[in-house]
């Protein structure tokens, strides 16, 4: 028996990192949403690691925040610390990464759901989706609520038809022993989308007071650290950061893993579903890599107020007895107590050609999918996809158009592009060697890229759009300022560059050509000349950074441009690829799966060549001159 | 919609005619002029005109071809597009040279059937035709695969292949070093990129001045001489040795221990297999014979059937005959100085007239007959005319010195203390070009290459 049980405009399923941003992002566009968990005490979760960002994550975090996302405004609230990486390396690749007091994270983000007008926060179990006249119109749950909607976010985790695997041991059930969603899976295979099976894996957790820190090296965070979010300028926490400890296996370690092979679940054949490459086990790290002699692990505290700390590097499926074997074979953990073991789970996923680039599915309309269900991994590239979600669900209820971001203008875009183009045989990992455009795709320049975006669409208000505009304003005008100012070869600047061993000056030159001097910084330049404006760091940072390095954007910046035409060729949705004359049958096959809306999305996809290209390309323009013919 | 520049020989190899290098696109004019030493400047040069002078190289001035360059400024030309015109004296060196200078001033090589599809797209072309415009793109296409994946067993490919490889693993470091910047992976140091860098650029360099040499990328119709011990197909090969006093290269095979030779037959540039085999002593022939001929046979754009007038026709040769049905054959009935006990009744029904040749090795009669054969062949439109194998050879050329470029360019940049992550995209650059030679595409195996080379994870 079920019963009406609400009219909404959106309903997400699902309160993980991506079901919070769709649901937040809907109902912050104007749309009444429900968001529905299994379990209301584990909204904003975080089964694995307590961390956030690094690179690419990272990124994509900065940009779900220029978007008007809240991941980054929540860890930036509820971190222990905060460190930026790759500091030696170029500015693109500069990557902040958090770690979580993964409690207070859960509740301030509960706490800012809650608090959010037009968004319903409620526990319940979906079982069935409601599709009518082949569109998701709402979903009933195993108490018999139906809810009605006019698009529905699905963001189910590894929930569908989870299961759990450690050594011989196995049984239903999604992380952290939270109940699986199992009938759900069934539904969706029966509604006729194709799922495939993964799997991921977390490691044991221990007790602080049992680790002998003397024996492992300390991973203190940032004196001065940087923060997620656009709008944090300042925070308490940043004086109160915990570190983290690093040690190593040993060969005992190893010694344990091989002898015990036969128990692995890994290499028994009792794991069917895929796992990430990025992402491996200990003991398959230590089969595959045998000639290493240790492998690093970082011990990290999961919260202020628990003496629990996530043992990263030791993800695991070997049966409880060994994991506390291995453990007490590591140097610093002799004594240790094991408080949580280490397991695998696998679970299913839509497999994501399945999806048009809005996160909608093809063969449901108003039913979008989000996060680990459609074969990523990673809190991060969750949320990233779960605002997309959110933002598209709420247009397409509105009748307007889905935004989709390109992937030269964010990894969310390259993400996005690569599942639904590309697909994915493993659980999906952002790196930054995904990104063709790595250099615009800065960490430094999320807003720059998405802000204006987030505003147009409803979710930055008015005020951080201002602030933002003043920003790029302030900029630009350095810059220019910069180009026109001119330095000549006097006592003052030949006395600078010698301190900063940079050849002296023969000519006069302007400021931007001075600074392209890798000797140079701003803090220099400005010394001679300081900006007559006031300009925060955050300022000073993007004008040396566009400056220094203009040669190499400008030739990303070329690339781009060449190959927006191809983007911009659209394809009609409808195109019947069997009737083309001339196109290759493995290229009518996956056009025909992926139904690419640009000639851009087309070359993408594995196993369409440029003669396929080209003659699609004629094709259409046959087509456009029939139908313009036609409409006289 | 604005479209990039292209270039490609418009016209079929062959020596004695004129070539030309089709160039169309927005900067035709601007790319070519550079080029062109002339007394008038192609910028300034009237639209359908013609204009008289030479392609010189700009890095050193040296004269490549004397030249005729016509000017067609879109919309009025074949693809409605600016469209340059450069005639060269016929023949595989100047034509090439000519190409390799256009592509390396920044023009792309024209996809297969390219120019026809601007046209099209541009509405040069009636709505009637696009799919006769569609049948030429695939037609084209095919051809283009099938030299593409013969040339990615070449010689040049082995030599560029572990280049690459060097490559690769020097961007899977610099990767690991950027996503895993915590792993206990060594950092990337600026003298180990420019030493590597160094050593690719060095052997690049090397290829590129083989490839100025003609020893390497010359290659030309790959040909395979077939038939029975006794037929003369050994004498035939001096025949067309002596016929050529020059053997333009003699490389030993990588893959299978053949001898390849070259000849060129009025201006055909064929590449022979297995000239080894054919000229070992006969009892050795008798040896490897038929399964050994069977290998070239598949690898073959020309296979000339050598049949023994003498004699009538062998089971083998039956077979033979069957099987070559459809395949580029011409069939060289040999020794006509003896008496005839071929059946040639036989053979002309399974074979057009033109590709019968009669001639007598040894008396060195009808040679000229079979080259009008082989040209006509190839230029008779039964084959694709356009010969793809010297053509991308340009192309490679181009490729070559691109790779060099973004060598140079990554080295400069570590010199200068530029952070890994730029010079990555110099290095990443090499690796794509020399990756087009091969006929690799980027993508996923630079991450495939990240997770073997390296133990990553949580």
């Amino acid at each position: 028996m079920s019963y009406h049980a609400g009219d909404y405009d959106v309903i997400v399923i699902g309160a993980g990192h991506a079901g919070c941003e769709a649901a937040l992002a809907a109902a912050r566009m104007g749309c009444e949403t429900l968001l529905l968990t299994i379990n209301l005490d584990m909204v904003a979760f975080m089964p694995c690691n307590p961390s956030v960002g690094g690179p690419a994550k990272g990124h994509v975090v900065r940009e779900i925040d220029a978007l008007g996302g809240e991941m980054g405004r929540n860890i930036d609230k509820t971190f222990i610390q905060m460190r930026m990486l790759n500091t030696g390396k170029g500015p693109a690749v500069h990557a902040l990464r958090a770690q979580a007091d993964k409690f207070l994270y859960q509740h301030t983000m509960k706490e800012t759901i809650e608090k959010q007008e037009r968004l319903t926060l409620r526990q319940g179990m979906a079982e069935e989706l409601i599709v009518e006249d082949g569109a998701c119109r709402g979903v009933i749950t195993k108490t018999g609520a139906e809810y009605r909607a006019k698009a529905v976010v699905l963001t189910t985790g590894t929930y569908l038809r989870g299961k759990v695997i450690m050594g011989e041991l196995m049984y239903e059930s999604g992380p952290n022993n939270q109940q699986p969603s199992v009938k759900l899976s069934e539904n969706l295979r029966s509604l006729g989308l194709e799922l495939v099976r993964f799997k991921t894996g977390t490691p044991p957790r221990v007790h602080q007071d049992t680790i002998d820190f003397s024996k492992t090296e300390i991973q203190p965070g940032d004196d001065k650290p940087k923060y997620f979010s656009f709008e944090t300028e300042y925070s308490d926490l940043a004086n109160q950061q915990i570190p983290c400890w690093l040690t190593y296996t040993s060969e005992e370690t190893h010694k344990i893993i091989n002898d015990n092979l036969h128990r692995a679940p890994m290499f028994s054949g009792a794991i069917e579903g895929t796992g990430p490459r990025y992402c491996p086990s200990i003991e398959d790290k230590i089969v595959r890599f045998a000639d290493k002699p240790k492998h690093q692990i970082f011990l990290e505290p999961e919260g202020r107020n628990t003496k629990e700390y996530y043992v990263q590097g030791l993800s695991t499926s070997m049966p409880e007895d060994v994991q506390l074997r291995i453990l007490r074979s590591i140097p610093g953990l002799e004594k240790v107590e094991m408080m949580r073991t280490g397991y695998a789970i696998e679970y299913d996923a839509v497999v994501p050609t399945q999806l048009w680039p809005s996160l909608e599915t093809k063969l449901i309309p108003y039913l979008f999918t989000a996060g680990q269900i459609n074969g990523t991994s990673g809190y991060e590239e969750a949320a990233g996809q779960g605002i997309m979600a959110g933002i598209n669900a709420a247009r397409k209820v509105k009748g307007e158009e889905p935004v989709i971001i390109d992937r030269s203008a964010g990894y969310i875009g390259v993400m996005i592009d690569d599942l639904v183009t590309k697909g994915t045989n493993e659980p999906y990992r952002l790196l930054t060697s995904r990104a063709e455009y790595r250099l615009l795709l800065r960490h430094d320049n999320a807003d720059l890229r998405l802000t204006p975006l987030g505003y147009e669409i409803g979710l930055i208000p008015e005020e951080r759009y201002r602030k933002f505009l003043d920003k790029k304003n302030r900029v630009e005008a350095e810059i220019a300022r910069l180009r026109e100012t001119k330095f000549k070869p006097d006592e003052e600047v030949q006395a600078m560059l010698a301190s900063l061993e940079s050849a002296p000056l023969q000519n006069t030159v302007d400021g931007v050509t001075l600074l392209r001097r890798p000797e140079l910084s701003y803090a220099d330049l400005e010394k001679l000349s300081p900006s007559p404006v006031e300009l925060t760091e955050d300022m000073k940072e993007q004008v040396e950074i566009q400056i220094k390095y203009t040669g190499y954007i400008e030739k990303q910046l070329q690339q781009v441009e060449k190959l927006s035409k191809m983007e911009k060729k659209r394809i009609p949705e409808d195109i019947d690829y069997g009737i083309i004359h001339g196109l290759a049958t493995e290229a009518k096959q996956k056009l025909d799966k992926v139904r690419p809306l640009s000639i851009g999305q087309a070359s993408r996809i594995s196993g369409v060549t440029p003669a396929d290209l080209s003659i699609l390309l004629v094709h259409l323009e046959h087509y456009n001159r029939v139908t313009a013919a036609a409409r006289g | 919609m604005t479209e990039d520049t292209i270039a490609a020989v418009a016209t079929a190899l062959g020596e004695g005619s004129i070539a030309v290098v089709r160039v169309s696109g927005p900067e035709a004019v601007e790319r070519i002029a550079p080029l062109f030493r002339s007394k008038t400047d192609l910028r300034e040069a009237k639209t359908h005109t013609v204009n008289y002078g030479w392609i010189v190289d700009p890095a050193d001035g040296a004269v490549v071809d004397e030249v005729l360059v016509t000017v067609m400024k879109g919309p009025r030309s074949f693809t409605a597009e600016d469209v340059v015109e450069i005639s060269t004296h016929g023949g595989i060196v100047a034509v090439q040279s000519v190409l390799e200078l256009v592509l390396r001033s920044g023009v792309r090589m024209a996809e297969p059937g390219e120019f026809t599809k601007r046209a099209f797209l541009n509405g040069r072309i009636d709505l009637a035709q696009a799919e006769a415009v569609i049948d030429l793109i695939r037609s084209k296409s095919n051809r283009a695969f099938q030299v593409a994946r013969r040339q990615s067993e070449g010689a040049l490919s082995k030599k560029i292949v572990p280049l690459r490889r060097q490559l690769i693993e020097l961007l899977a470091h610099v990767e690991v070093n950027i996503d895993y910047p915590e792993h206990d992976v060594a950092e990337m140091t600026a003298s180990a990129i420019t030493e590597t860098c160094g050593k690719v650029l060095e052997a690049v360099r090397g290829l590129l001045k083989t490839a100025a040499e003609g020893k390497i990328l010359r290659e030309g119709i790959v040909t395979a001489i077939v038939g029975r011990p006794n037929a003369g197909k050994s004498s035939l090969l001096n025949a067309l040795a002596q016929d050529n006093k020059a053997i333009v290269t003699d490389i030993p095979g990588t893959t299978r221990d053949i001898v390849e030779e070259s000849v060129s037959l009025s201006g055909i540039p064929l590449r022979l297999l297995d000239t080894a085999g054919i000229r070992e002593t006969s009892d050795v022939v008798e040896r490897i014979g038929v399964e050994r001929s069977r290998g070239a046979l598949n690898e073959a754009d020309l296979i000339l059937l050598v049949l023994n007038h003498n004699e009538p026709l062998h089971e083998d040769e039956r077979r033979l005959l069957e099987e070559l049905e459809g395949r580029p054959v011409i069939v060289v009935v040999n020794k006509i100085d003896l008496p005839g006990r071929l059946e040639l009744d036989e053979v002309r029904s399974r074979f057009e007239a033109e590709r019968i040749v009669e001639i007598s090795a040894k008396e060195g009669t009808g040679i000229e007959a079979l080259e009008r054969a082989v040209s006509k062949l190839f230029f008779g439109g039964s084959i694709e005319s356009e010969d793809l194998t010297y053509v991308s050879n340009a192309r490679h050329i181009s490729l070559l010195h691109g790779a060099a470029k973004s060598l140079q360019d990554a080295m400069g940049a570590a010199e200068e203390g530029i952070p890994i992550d730029l010079i990555q995209i110099d290095i990443a650059a090499a690796w794509e070009q020399l990756g087009e030679i091969v006929g690799d595409s980027v993508g996923e195996s630079l991450l495939d290459q990240i997770f073997s080379q390296f133990c990553l994870g949580k």
